[in-house]
């Protein structure tokens, strides 16, 4: 009797192991086959070379201001192959693994193409899914891109896309302080009332200084290093408060600030050609 | 005598201190799951949303297979009276629940697979978009459920896990169910003309 209680546990023990490396298993697998967010951060990532590096550069322009302009990220991305699995599925996955869009308004879309499986498909982050509903999505990817990748005009089918990608999303969102956007810095807003006080305080203490001279004479000795400390702290907190502001490395490509850590929920449409 | 009371103290607030601890991780993983269940029924709901729409845009057309949309009508109607509240997920309502629901996604898959018989259907735009909704939700059902099971995923971790197991049944957390792939959905489903 108790032996056999003690093995049923011994079973649900196993059961559990073997549920969680599994668990472990496809996790490890899943981050494998989704290729890992681009460094320096790039909104057009081609794994084939079917762009050339002009188209390239062109599309990532536009969208870059696009993002600047609307916080809206569109992420291109083209892979040989899918490796088995559905196309919403891994488009899904890499919107989420990137956070492509921003975390509050979670505005991203990712464009994949599969040239491999023929097939492209356009996942609508959470936040723009009332601006691009799915008919709106599949409207896109059969009737403006699908024609023009079965001419063999990769880069026409891309360009067009987006733009139709972009008629439909901007209006949806304007760019406030949260959002990772270069030359601007997150939370500046925050710096700007930090010196307006510190500002008062100065102009405060020279009034003092100038009516209590006896007074100044001891104070102005302690009160400079405490401002230039503030004045400090507040340049460091500034340049590092962008959650992710890569915009002073501008080495990468068009100036893009980086994924914001957008999510996706199953959203958007595609066709094969 | 003194020592003895103070070190059974000591153990006492250790403990209460341990167990107020794992309570909070397992009430916020608990809280994690119960949202993402909503999202999980949300998708759902929109599904059958889309589902009267669909029928009527099908029903008109000529000699349309009566009985594959009277399926899915009583699939619907089946998984719509099956409603699971978010603070009972046990193991038997849960099964129920994914039961009504997989019934009509094999109502609807069966649909769609009838709809190849009719062309002037299939281009038919008001179909189009219709059908691109229903994938879209297909694909959105695929998402949540997978979030779905990350979330329990870790709060079953907490409870079975130590300290968790612990207190787990003492503050009635129990092991939370899993999404389970459709048996058979990995065969596409057969075409019979």
């Amino acid at each position: 009797m108790n032996f056999q209680t003690i093995s049923i546990s011994a079973m649900n023990k196993l059961k559990l192991l073997i549920t969680f490396s599994l668990l472990l298993f496809a996790s490890i697998a899943f981050s494998q086959d989704i290729p890992d967010a681009p460094n320096p951060p790039r909104l057009v990532n081609d794994y084939t070379n079917t762009l050339s590096s002009e188209q390239k550069a062109q599309l990532e322009h536009k969208l870059v201001a696009f993002n600047d302009s609307t916080s809206n990220q569109i992420a291109v991305v083209i892979i040989p192959s899918l490796n088995g699995y559905e196309i919403a599925d891994y488009a899904v996955k890499l919107g989420q693994k990137w956070g492509v869009g921003q975390k509050e308004k979670r505005n991203g879309v990712v464009l994949l193409v599969s040239l491999g499986d023929r097939k492209v498909f356009i996942a609508v982050g959470y936040g723009l899914e009332g601006a691009i509903p799915d008919a709106y999505a599949k409207r896109i990817t059969s009737t403006i891109i699908k024609p023009e990748f079965k001419a063999g005009n990769y880069f026409k089918g891309i360009d067009d896309g987006t733009d139709a990608i972009m008629k439909f999303a901007s209006g949806e969102y304007k760019v406030d302080a949260n959002d990772v956007v270069p030359g601007k810095k997150g939370k500046g807003s925050g710096i700007w009332i930090f010196f307006v006080v510190l500002g008062g305080i100065l102009i405060f203490s020279l009034l003092r200084r100038r009516s209590y001279q006896h007074i100044a004479n001891r104070g102005s000795g302690s009160s400079l290093p405490f401002w230039m400390l503030m004045n400090m702290m507040g340049n460091s907190g500034g340049r590092n408060s962008g959650g992710g502001d890569w915009g002073d490395f501008s080495g990468g490509g068009g100036d893009f600030g980086g994924f914001g850590g957008g999510d996706f929920g199953g959203g958007g449409a595609g066709d094969s050609w | 005598m003194k020592k003895g009371t103070i070190g059974i103290i000591a153990i006492l607030v250790l403990i209460f201190g341990m167990g107020g601890c794992s309570y909070n991780s397992m009430a916020r993983l608990d809280q994690d799951v119960k949202q993402q269940w909503g999202q999980v029924e949300n998708v759902y709901q929109r599904r059958s949303d889309l589902i009267p729409n669909l029928v009527n845009t099908v029903k008109g057309y000529a000699n349309f297979e009566k009985e594959t949309l009277t399926q899915v009508i009583e699939a619907r109607s089946k998984a719509t009276a099956v409603n699971v509240d978010a603070s009972k997920l046990t193991p038997e309502t849960f099964q129920k629940f994914q039961q009504a629901q997989d019934g009509l996604s094999s109502a609807l898959s069966r649909l769609m697979v009838v709809v190849e018989k009719y062309p002037d259907l299939k281009a038919n735009e008001n179909f189009k978009e219709l059908q691109a909704q229903l994938e879209g939700t297909e694909n959105r059902i695929a998402t949540e459920r997978n979030k779905f099971n990350e979330s329990t995923g870790n709060f079953n971790r907490e409870v079975t896990t130590l300290p968790g197991k612990l207190f787990a049944g003492m503050f009635g957390f129990p092991e939370k169910p899993y999404f389970k792939a459709q048996p058979g959905s990995e065969k596409a489903p057969t075409v019979q003309f």
